[in-house]
C-alpha cells in the first residue's frame, strides 16, 4: 500500500476507461498504464445481478473454499500412462456398436461435415459397413450409439471418434485413482478424426490396431508405468505448449517407450514402423497430454460449489463446458466457432469446419493456447508476434485461480501455467480462455486444412453462471 | 441511399473512443452517415432515429461493436467500411507491442511495480465495483465517473479513510498530484500551495490564478461535488486538508467548494483551522463569518482566494499584476448597447465558472436564471431557451447525458450561441474556453465561425453584441494560452483576464444604471 506521502512524490497511474487520460499523463512524463477494461458479463443486467449474489461475502468464501479444493486436486493429480487396449475392452460402457465423439452430446442428423466423415469411416473399419454409404445409412438407422467421448472417461481429439476396436492410452491419476483414455494419434493430415475416411485412412486404422497398439501395449505391460506430468513439465521447457506443438513432448515420450518397445515379441520390421510412424509427425504424443489433462481434471469435477472449469470441448456444432460444481454431465453449450490461422495452401478460411475436438482440455488444465509463452515457435502457425504469445498466458492468468507449480514457463521466470479457469472471472472480466487448434475441413473425406485461434462462446459461460446461481440459491 | 453494416462481435471499445472514431469515419471519403457504437439499446435507437437500423445490427448483442455506413452506393459504402476498419487498425498498431495489456487492476497492480494510482472514468453503474477493488488492492483513487449512488460514495470513501487511501470522486474532474495533472488540469508552476476543491473547474481556476499571480502549486486533491454534502459529511475534504497538512511541501492552503450543509461546514472549517498551515477557504456563496470566526482566511471569490494564498505563501504584494478591472472598457460598452439589449446569455463549459458568474450577477440582479440553480423559481423549466438573464452550466447533465463533455465536444454549444445572437434583448454573450490536459486542443479555434456568425447576425440586426470570453489556463498549457486568446481578438471578442472579473464585466456591460 501507498502512503499519502509516497503518492505525493511520485505517481504511478492505473487508466480504467477514457484513454486520453492515460495520454495525457504520459505527455507530462508521467507513468500510466491503461487497461484493457470491459463491462462485467458484457454489462447484461441478470448476469451483473448473478455475480453479483454469488459476491455476496458468505457465497464468496463458500466458492472461495470450494474452488481451492478444485485447483488443488488438478495440481496434486499425477498421471501416469499405465498401458494400451481397445476401446471395447478398456472403455467403460463402451459396445460393438457405440461410436464415441467429441464435444457435448449431438445426433447424427446434427453433425458437422468431419465428425459425419469421421462416423462412417469408424463404422467401415469395424467392418459394420461395407462402404461409405451403407455406413451413412447405419448412422441414421438409430442402431449405434453416439455419446460423448466425456461421458466415458474419455477425450478424442478432432472428431474425436472412437470405436470399438482402436487401441486407447490407458491413464491413471496416482493420487486419485481415476483412470482416463484417449486413442491413438493418425499422424499426419488426411485422417479419421479430422473427417477423411478413404481406403489409406482405414488402411491406416487396421495398422494401428494390428500392429500399433499392440506394441504399445507390450511396452507399456514391461514398463509398468510412465509419469506423464513429468514429461509434459519437460516439454514444456523445451518449447513445446502441448496442443499444437508437440515436438519435444513426442521425442521424449518416444525416448520413454523405446526400450520397452525394442524388448516386445515383436518383429524387428513391425518395430521398425512403429518407429518410422512416429517419426512422421510430431503430433504423435498429443492424444497422450490430452490423457493426461482430462485424467487430473476428472479428479476436480464434482466439488460442491466450485465454479471452476473441468471441460471445455467442441463437437463441431457446438462448444461445451463443464462446472465443477454442477455435478454430473450437466453441459452448458453455445455454437463453436470459426477457428482463425493460417492454412494450407489450396485453402481458403470458407472451407474450415467450425471448432472441434476435445483438445481444449489442455487449455482447461492451462497448457495449450494458456501455455504459448512457452512455445514461442509457436507464433508463426497461430499467427502474431512473440509478445503476444506471451500476452495469451499473462492474460488467462487473469481469469484462473493458481499457478500449477510443476507445469513452468521459463521465458516468465519459470512462473507456473495458469491453472483453473473461474468461471466468474470469464465473465467479470470478458477475458475468453484462448484456445489455439487445428482446423478441419468442412467437409466429410477431407483433413486437416490448416491451424489457428478460437475462443468458447459468451453463450455457454452465460447460461453456465445463472444455472449454477439458480443452484446456489442465489438468483430466480 | 445505401446502407452497410459491419458487425464485430465480442469487440469492445469505449464509447469515448468510438465516438473519436465515428467523427473520423464521417470525414471519409463518400460517406454521407457513418455510426459506429457498441450493441447497446441506446445506440440502437440512434440509429433507428436517423434511419439507419439494418436487421444486423438490430440482432447485435451489447458486446458486439457496430459500424453503420449510409452512402450513396452499395459500392462507396464498402468502400468506406475497408477504410474505417483502417482507423481501428492505426489505433491497435500503435498500441501493440509497447505495453502489456492487463484486463483488472488486480492483474496490473501484480504486474507494475510502484502503482499507486487508479483513475476511474467508465460508466457509473460500474465504477464503484472498480474503485473498490482499486482501494482493495491498496491503490488511491480518483473516480471521474459520475451517476454514482450516494450510498457507495459513502462507503468508498469510508474504506478508504480507514486504509488511509484518498478517494477522491466520484464525479472528480479535476487533480495534479506529484507534479502530473490528471483529468482536466492545467499546467502549472511547482510551489507551496496545495489545494483541496470539491468542484473540477473551481480548482482549475484557483490553480491558474495562482500561476497567472507568480505562485506555485504543490498538489490539486479533488473531493468530488458531493464530498460535503451531509450524507457524505466531507470524509475527502477533511482527509485531503490532513495529507496537505503533512506534505512537507504545502505551506498553505485553498479550499475551494460550493458552500456546504451547516454541519459538515463546521467539521471541515474546524479540521481546517487545526491542521497547523494557513488556509484559503474559497466557499462560493458561503458565509465570510463562519470563515474568519473559524481562524481561517476567506477567499469571497477564486481570484481573491488565489491572491490571498500567494500572499500568504510569500509572494510581495507589490510585485503582483492583479489584473485590476477594466472600468473604461464597461463605460464604453454600455454606451454601444441600445436601451433593449438587457441581458447576460453566459454559455459555460465549466461549472464552477458558472457558478461564480452568476453568484456576482445575483448580487445586482433578481432575474437571473440557469440550469444548475438551486432555487426552483430561478430554474429553467426548459434548458434550451434563455429567460431574462441566463447562465448555462453545459457540462451538466441537461447536457452530457448520452453524450461527450462540452470540454471535447463543442456542438450544442455552437448552435446555442447562434440562438442567442439573434435575440434581440441579449446585450452580452459569455464563453468560457478551458485550456489543458484533458480539453480540447483548439476550444477557440472551433467556436470562430460560430462567433463570427452571431457577430454578423447582431450587425444585420442594426445592434452591437458583446461576446466577452474567457480562456481557463496557464501559459504552460499546450493549446497556447497566448494563441487562444489571440484568436478571439481577432474575431471581436473582449477578452476577461479571470473569472471573477468575467463575471464583474459581464454585469457591468449590462448594467442600466449610472
Amino acid at each position: 500500500m501507498s502512503s499519502i506521502n509516497d503518492l505525493f512524490s511520485k505517481v504511478s497511474v492505473i487508466n480504467v476507461g477514457l484513454e486520453m487520460f492515460k495520454d495525457d499523463i504520459e505527455k507530462q512524463g508521467g507513468s500510466a498504464v491503461h487497461l484493457d477494461w470491459r463491462p462485467p458479463a458484457g454489462g447484461k443486467p441478470e448476469l451483473i445481478d448473478a455475480l453479483e449474489a454469488l459476491a455476496r461475502p458468505e457465497i464468496a468464501a463458500r466458492i472461495e473454499t470450494a474452488n481451492q479444493e478444485a485447483v488443488e486436486r488438478i495440481l496434486k493429480s499425477q498421471p501416469v500412462l499405465v498401458g494400451f487396449g481397445p476401446a471395447l475392452e478398456v472403455v467403460p460402457g463402451m459396445t460393438k456398436t457405440t461410436i464415441l465423439h467429441a464435444g457435448p452430446p449431438i445426433t447424427w442428423e446434427r453433425m458437422s461435415g468431419p465428425m459425419k466423415g469421421a462416423v462412417t469411416g469408424a463404422l467401415v473399419f469395424e467392418g459394420l459397413a461395407k462402404n461409405l454409404e451403407e455406413a451413412a445409412a447405419l448412422a441414421a438407422s438409430g442402431e449405434i450409439t453416439f455419446s460423448p467421448c466425456h461421458e466415458h472417461n474419455c477425450v478424442g481429439s478432432m472428431a474425436g471418434v472412437t470405436s470399438a476396436s482402436m487401441f486407447m492410452h490407458i491413464v491413471k491419476n496416482k493420487t486419485y485413482g481415476n483412470v482416463a483414455y484417449t486413442n491413438l494419434s493418425e499422424q499426419l493430415s488426411k485422417i479419421l478424426r479430422m473427417g477423411a475416411n478413404d481406403e489409406t485412412v482405414i488402411a491406416r486404422l487396421n495398422w494401428m490396431s494390428d500392429v500399433l497398439g499392440p506394441i504399445l501395449r507390450e511396452a507399456m505391460q514391461i514398463a509398468g508405468e510412465i509419469d506423464l506430468r513429468l514429461l509434459l513439465s519437460q516439454a514444456l521447457h523445451m518449447g513445446d505448449e502441448c496442443h499444437n506443438r508437440n515436438v519435444a513432448g513426442t521425442t521424449i515420450l518416444i525416448q520413454k517407450l523405446a526400450p520397452f518397445i525394442l524388448e516386445t515379441s515383436f518383429t524387428t520390421a513391425q518395430k521398425r514402423e512403429v518407429f518410422d510412424f512416429v517419426a512422421s509427425s510430431d503430433y504423435f504424443s498429443g492424444p497422450t497430454w490430452m490423457a493426461m489433462c482430462k485424467c487430473a481434471l476428472d479428479a476436480a469435477h464434482d466439488v460442491p460449489h466450485s465454479t471452476i472449469l473441468t471441460t471445455m470441448c467442441r463437437n463441431g456444432v457446438e462448444f461445451g463446458i463443464r462446472i465443477s460444481g454442477v455435478p454430473g454431465f450437466t453441459w452448458f453449450t453455445g455454437p463453436a466457432q470459426k477457428v482463425i490461422g493460417p492454412m494450407f495452401a489450396g485453402y481458403k478460411p470458407e472451407d474450415s469446419g467450425l471448432d472441434i475436438g476435445d483438445s481444449a482440455i489442455t487449455e482447461t488444465y492451462g497448457i495449450g493456447g494458456f501455455a504459448m509463452a512457452a512455445a514461442p515457435a509457436i507464433v508463426p502457425l497461430v499467427g502474431g508476434t512473440v509478445d503476444e504469445a506471451i500476452g495469451f498466458s499473462v492474460r488467462m492468468a487473469e481469469i484462473t485461480t493458481a499457478e500449477n507449480p510443476n507445469v513452468t514457463v521459463p521465458l516468465l521466470n519459470f512462473k507456473g501455467v495458469p491453472t483453473g479457469i473461474d468461471m466468474r472471472k470469464v465473465l467479470q472480466t470478458g477475458i475468453m480462455p484462448v484456445i489455439n487448434t487445428a482446423i478441419a475441413h468442412k467437409e466429410a473425406g477431407i483433413g486437416m486444412i490448416g491451424a489457428g485461434i478460437t475462443y468458447p462462446p459468451m453463450e455457454a459461460f452465460e447460461k453456465a453462471l445463472l444455472a449454477f446461481a439458480r443452484q446456489e440459491g442465489v438468483a430466480g | 441511399m445505401a446502407i452497410k453494416t459491419a458487425i464485430k462481435r465480442n469487440t469492445y471499445f469505449d464509447s469515448v473512443s468510438l465516438m473519436s472514431v465515428t467523427g473520423r469515419a464521417n470525414a471519409v471519403a463518400g460517406v454521407d452517415q457513418a455510426m459506429i457504437g457498441m450493441g447497446t439499446a441506446m445506440n440502437k435507437e440512434v440509429l433507428q432515429n436517423v434511419g439507419m437500423l439494418t436487421p444486423e445490427a438490430a440482432e447485435a448483442q451489447s458486446g458486439d461493436l457496430m459500424i453503420v455506413v449510409r452512402s450513396a452506393s452499395d459500392e462507396i459504402a464498402e468502400q468506406a467500411l475497408v477504410e474505417i476498419d483502417e482507423l481501428f487498425k492505426q489505433k491497435g498498431g500503435n498500441e501493440s507491442g509497447r505495453k502489456m495489456n492487463y484486463a483488472t487492476i488486480e492483474s496490473a497492480v501484480a504486474h507494475v511495480p510502484g502503482a499507486n494510482l487508479a483513475i476511474i472514468a467508465v460508466a457509473g453503474e460500474f465504477a464503484s465495483r472498480e474503485a473498490r477493488r482499486a482501494l482493495e488492492s491498496g491503490l488511491h483513487v480518483m473516480m471521474f465517473s459520475d451517476n454514482v449512488s450516494i450510498e457507495d460514495e459513502v462507503a468508498l470513501k469510508t474504506l478508504a479513510h480507514d486504509k488511509g487511501l484518498l478517494m477522491m470522486g466520484p464525479d472528480c474532474g479535476t487533480a495534479y498530484i506529484g507534479g502530473v495533472g490528471l483529468c482536466f488540469a492545467n499546467a502549472v508552476r511547482a510551489g507551496n500551495i496545495g489545494i483541496v476543491g470539491a468542484s473540477g473547474t473551481g480548482s482549475q481556476e484557483v490553480a491558474a490564478r495562482i500561476h497567472d499571480f507568480g505562485g506555485g502549486i504543490t498538489q490539486i486533491i479533488g473531493t468530488g461535488g458531493r464530498d460535503l454534502n451531509e450524507k457524505v459529511g466531507g470524509i475527502m475534504m477533511i482527509d485531503g486538508i490532513n495529507a496537505l497538512a503533512r506534505d512537507p511541501a504545502t505551506e498553505v492552503i485553498v479550499l475551494v467548494s460550493k458552500p456546504p450543509a451547516k454541519s459538515v461546514q463546521d467539521k471541515v472549517l474546524a479540521a481546517a483551522a487545526s491542521c497547523g498551515k494557513p488556509v484559503v477557504a474559497c466557499l462560493l456563496g458561503g458565509s465570510e463569518e463562519a470563515v474568519t470566526k473559524a481562524g481561517l482566511q476567506f477567499g469571497k471569490t477564486t481570484k481573491e482566494a488565489a491572491l490571498k494564498a500567494v500572499i500568504r505563501a510569500g509572494r510581495k504584494e507589490e510585485e503582483i499584476n492583479k489584473r485590476a478591472l477594466n472600468l473604461p472598457l464597461i463605460a464604453e460598452t454600455r454606451a454601444k448597447l441600445k436601451p433593449e439589449q438587457r441581458y447576460i446569455r453566459a454559455l459555460l463549459c465549466g461549472g464552477t465558472l458558472c457558478e461564480e458568474m452568476m453568484l456576482i450577477a445575483k448580487e445586482s440582479y433578481d432575474n437571473v436564471y440557469s440550469n444548475i440553480a438551486k432555487d426552483p423559481a430561478r430554474k429553467l423549466k426548459d434548458v434550451s431557451t434563455s429567460i431574462e438573464h441566463t447562465f448555462i452550466d453545459f457540462g451538466d447533465d441537461d447536457f452530457t447525458r448520452g453524450r461527450p463533455h462540452p470540454m471535447i465536444d463543442p456542438s450544442q454549444r455552437l448552435a446555442r450561441l447562434v440562438q442567442e445572437a439573434r435575440d434581440p434583448s441579449v446585450g452580452v454573450i459569455v464563453l468560457d474556453f478551458i485550456l489543458g490536459y484533458g480539453a480540447h486542443e483548439d476550444p477557440a479555434g472551433v467556436m470562430i465561425p460560430a462567433l463570427v456568425e452571431a457577430k454578423q447576425i447582431a450587425a444585420t440586426d442594426g445592434r452591437h453584441l458583446e461576446i466577452l470570453g474567457y480562456v481557463l489556463g496557464t501559459d504552460l498549457d499546450s493549446q497556447s494560452l497566448a494563441e487562444q486568446t489571440a484568436k478571439l481578438s481577432e474575431v471581436g471578442v473582449t477578452i476577461a483576464s479571470s473569472c471573477t472579473n468575467a463575471g464583474l464585466l459581464a454585469r457591468g456591460f449590462v448594467s442600466k444604471e449610472i
